[in-house]
């Protein structure tokens, strides 16, 4: 009896060291609040949060300096994230920055531009190619619908355009409370 | 064939519905007639949508690749029969979504011409890769409803070594006979199959499962393999879903297919019986994959039965040969009553996967019955055949808590809807999962791209920051030389538009000196703006390029000319690279 006592004390002890140690050992370098908030925003960069991006949004939030409901990419899903992680009180999203809309990408005119590179310069991702005075094209896959690309434009040929749905991207919606209600068929499994 | 009778395992759960399947075995199968066209949907497998290889207006001949791969996983499409291709583009597929795809459009021309293939009837002699790419080629995929590339089903991999093979003819869905009657009348091809993906795998034993339901098919089956040395054949006890892959592996191997796992991990690989005859036409025949059999079935149709049907063929000539009552049909579902999904559509085309199609008059598939709340009875749990526990996926899904929902194993639910099909309350469970498994996958592709984003824009951050230094430190060195030089300023953009300004400041913050690069390119905009402007007919866009750059002076205009060269170098700002900016 004493014996087990005094093992599982040992071993306890022995542990509590070892992760005492490790918490000094292995400390998370940079500001890991700052990560986290930073990793549930949609990194859209597009400043409609009245910050330089999403991280400077992230750092604001971090320091208390701005509410949880200002992105309006990110949406409710941002918002409830937000404050699942920081424990605080969902709130509506703010108005004044914008309303969560359907995805876009931006697509030049090609017939139109006139390589001026000017959309180059404004988009944060890098999602633009083109030389001077060459048509430009944007990287789909890259671009995260920001717009910021749409205002130095001189020539006003970039456009957005909802990123439409197919079969590979679809999935199957919400069972509406209506089909709940009024089911069809539910003897039979999945056809419904 | 051994003869011994086959030990055979247990699986948990499974429900015994109504079969409906003797309406459809009446009488022999038939060749469904050729349509005047065929609507060849590009994806009608996992994977990648094929490429087409084709032009509008060319002429193909029957079996003439179409369309190929596109990576690794993907298939191939190929001509059901000779004609003119009159259309590339997007028509609607038969998919849940209801959506179209891409898709060619053969104008038949009555003559059925093939193409040449070289049959390979000694295929001992050729190595399993040459083998596994000749049925690769001839976009062969499972034809028991998923569409997997068979190709990659037949490769054991480097390690791995392949105990059993395990040709699936159970056939569990109610309604669905097209395997049952392939069984019956064309077992020899079944056969042939086997023998090719031996020895592809190179697998020590094959089963070929057969439920009790179909005492005919299990009969023609024994008859020819009698005497093909290690092949067994397994007459199981009628049960949904036992001819799901995990679910008849644990029947006949006794094994547990780890969750997340593959059969191939326990050393056993599954195929279908139709896949098996699709693969002995592919390596002896020569023939791609190009028809298959359907059951056309349901009470909508006055003659249900199966027909060997052209892949492109639209289902309502199919049911109009199966004397349809169309006026009578509610429902028109692709596959089976408990998996399948319910088409949009009646002349949407048969695709690779199209096993059967069920023209449901009303009430046929079950009456409406009113949701009501759980009451937590566990009936779902009972008969769930990979032991979750649906009452709390139900749940999880319902509140739309992804992560909670994923700790109850979401990923392993095969959809197979016994959970549905038990639930006192008639909640539609299997389409709170399919909804819950799709806003995952939504929210990892999300996720994803903004990491990417994430990225890119660090990256983008870093490479600003990099070019502002590199162009003071330049500055510096030419003030130093030339004191008198001063950056033009540059004019400030107009707008009152918030996300301008934002842009505006963003870049000042980020890169003053970028202001005198701006005046340079304003000024070579300028010109070639006014070259242009002649044939330009866009109202909008000259003026406000004009109220930019104004006074697009001959000085200026020989000072951008000078300096283009210079600026196209310094503009030639694609993604990554790092140049050198002027001043
Ligand atoms: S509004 Fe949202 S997406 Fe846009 S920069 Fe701010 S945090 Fe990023
Ligand atoms: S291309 Fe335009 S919309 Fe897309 S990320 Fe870049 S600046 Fe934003
Ligand atoms: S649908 Fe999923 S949860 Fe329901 S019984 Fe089948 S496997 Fe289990
Ligand atoms: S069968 Fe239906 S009512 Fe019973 S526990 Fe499951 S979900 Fe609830």
């Amino acid at each position: 009896m004493l014996n087990a006592i005094l093992a599982l004390s040992a071993l306890a002890l022995t542990f509590g060291l070892l992760l005492g140690f490790a918490a000094i050992r292995f400390k998370v370098e940079g500001d890991p609040l700052v990560d986290q908030i930073d990793a549930q925003l949609p990194q859209t960069q597009c400043g409609q949060c009245g910050f330089p991006g999403c991280r400077p949004y992230a750092e604001a939030i971090a320091n208390e300096e701005a509410e949880i409901n200002q992105c309006p990419p990110g949406g409710e899903a941002t918002i409830h994230a937000l404050a699942d992680l920081l424990d605080r009180e969902p709130l509506p999203l703010n108005p004044e920055n914008g309303v969560e809309a359907a995805k876009t990408v931006a697509v030049i005119d090609e017939q139109t531009c006139i390589g001026c590179t000017l959309c180059i310069q404004a988009c944060p991702v890098d999602a633009i190619l083109g030389a001077a005075k060459q048509m430009h094209t944007i990287i789909e896959s890259a671009c995260t619908g920001c717009e910021l690309c749409l205002p130095p434009c001189p020539v006003d040929c970039i456009e957005m355009v909802e990123i439409k749905e197919d079969i590979l991207t679809w999935k199957w919606p919400y069972p509406e409370p209506a089909t709940i209600e009024q089911p069809t068929d539910n003897r039979q499994g999945a056809t419904a | 064939m051994t003869s011994a009778p086959i030990r055979l395992w247990d699986f948990h759960g499974g429900i015994h519905p109504e079969q409906n399947k003797r309406q459809s075995t009446q009488e022999p199968s038939a060749q469904a007639r050729m349509p005047a066209t065929l609507t060849l949907p590009l994806h009608q497998h996992i994977g990648a949508a094929a490429e087409p290889i084709v032009e509008v207006g060319e002429t193909v001949l029957k079996g003439q690749k179409i369309a190929s791969a596109n990576g690794y996983v993907s298939a191939p499409v190929h001509a059901p029969t000779s004609g003119k291709i009159v259309a590339i583009g997007d028509y609607p597929i038969p998919h849940p979504s209801g959506l179209s795809a891409l898709s060619i459009v053969i104008e038949t021309d009555g003559r059925d011409e093939w193409v040449r293939y070289a049959a390979k009837q000694d295929y001992t002699e050729t190595n399993p890769s040459h083998l596994r790419n000749i049925i690769r080629e001839a976009g062969v995929v499972g034809l028991g409803g998923a569409g997997f590339p068979a190709f990659i089903k037949l490769n054991p991999g480097s390690q791995k070594k392949i105990k059993t093979l395990i040709i699936n003819g159970v056939e569990c869905e109610p309604y669905i006979t097209c395997d049952d009657m392939l069984m019956r009348e064309d077992p020899q091809s079944i056969l042939e199959g086997i023998r090719i993906m031996r020895h592809a795998l190179q697998a020590e034993r094959c089963v070929i499962a057969i439920e009790d339901n179909k005492p005919e098919a299990y009969e023609s089956i024994c008859k020819a393999a009698r005497g093909v040395e290690g092949v067994n054949v397994a007459l199981v006890p009628t049960r949904y879903p036992q001819g799901s892959e995990k679910q008849l592996v644990k029947v006949i191997t006794g094994k547990e297919v780890p969750s997340n796992g593959l059969a191939l991990d326990v050393g056993v690989v599954c195929h279908n019986v139709s896949t098996a005859a699709a693969i002995y036409r592919a390596i002896h025949l020569g023939q791609p994959l190009i028809s298959r059999m359907v059951t056309v079935t349901g009470k909508g149709v006055k003659r249900p039965r199966n027909l060997e049907v052209l892949f492109g063929t639209p289902m309502d000539e199919l049911l109009a040969q199966c004397d349809v009552e169309a006026d009578q049909i509610e429902r028109l579902i692709m596959g089976g009553p408990m998996m399948g999904f319910a088409l949009h559509d009646t002349n949407l085309p048969v695709i690779k996967t199209t096993n059967c199609i069920i023209a449901a008059t009303r009430n046929e598939l079950g009456v409406e019955r009113p949701v009501m709340p759980c009451i937590r009875c566990g009936a779902c749990a009972d008969v769930c055949p990979v032991k979750l526990l649906p009452q709390q996926l139900y749940w999880y899904s319902r509140a739309k808590e992804l992560d909670k929902v994923q700790e109850y194993d979401l990923f392993d639910c095969i959809e197979c809807g016994c959970c549905s099909y038990v639930c006192p309350s008639n909640i539609p469970l299997v389409q709170f999962y399919r909804f819950a498994k799709g806003a995952i996958w939504t929210q990892e592709q999300e996720q994803k791209k903004a990491a990417q984003a994430r990225q890119r824009h660090e990256f983008h951050q870093m490479r600003i920051e990099r070019e502002k230094q590199e162009r003071e430190a330049r500055r510096a060195k030419k003030k130093a030389a030339r004191p008198s030089a001063a950056a033009p300023k540059a004019p400030p953009a107009d707008g009152a538009k918030i996300a301008e300004k934002r842009r505006d400041e963003a870049i000042s913050q980020r890169d003053s000196a970028a202001a005198a690069r701006k005046a340079e390119i304003q000024a070579a905009l300028a010109r070639v703006q006014a070259k242009k402007r002649a044939p330009q007919k866009t109202a909008e866009a000259p003026d406000k390029t004009e109220e930019k750059t104004a006074p697009a002076t001959t000085a200026e205009r020989a000072a951008a000319t000078q300096k283009s060269a210079i600026t196209k170098k310094d503009n030639a700002t694609s993604t990554h690279d790092d140049d050198q900016p002027v001043q």
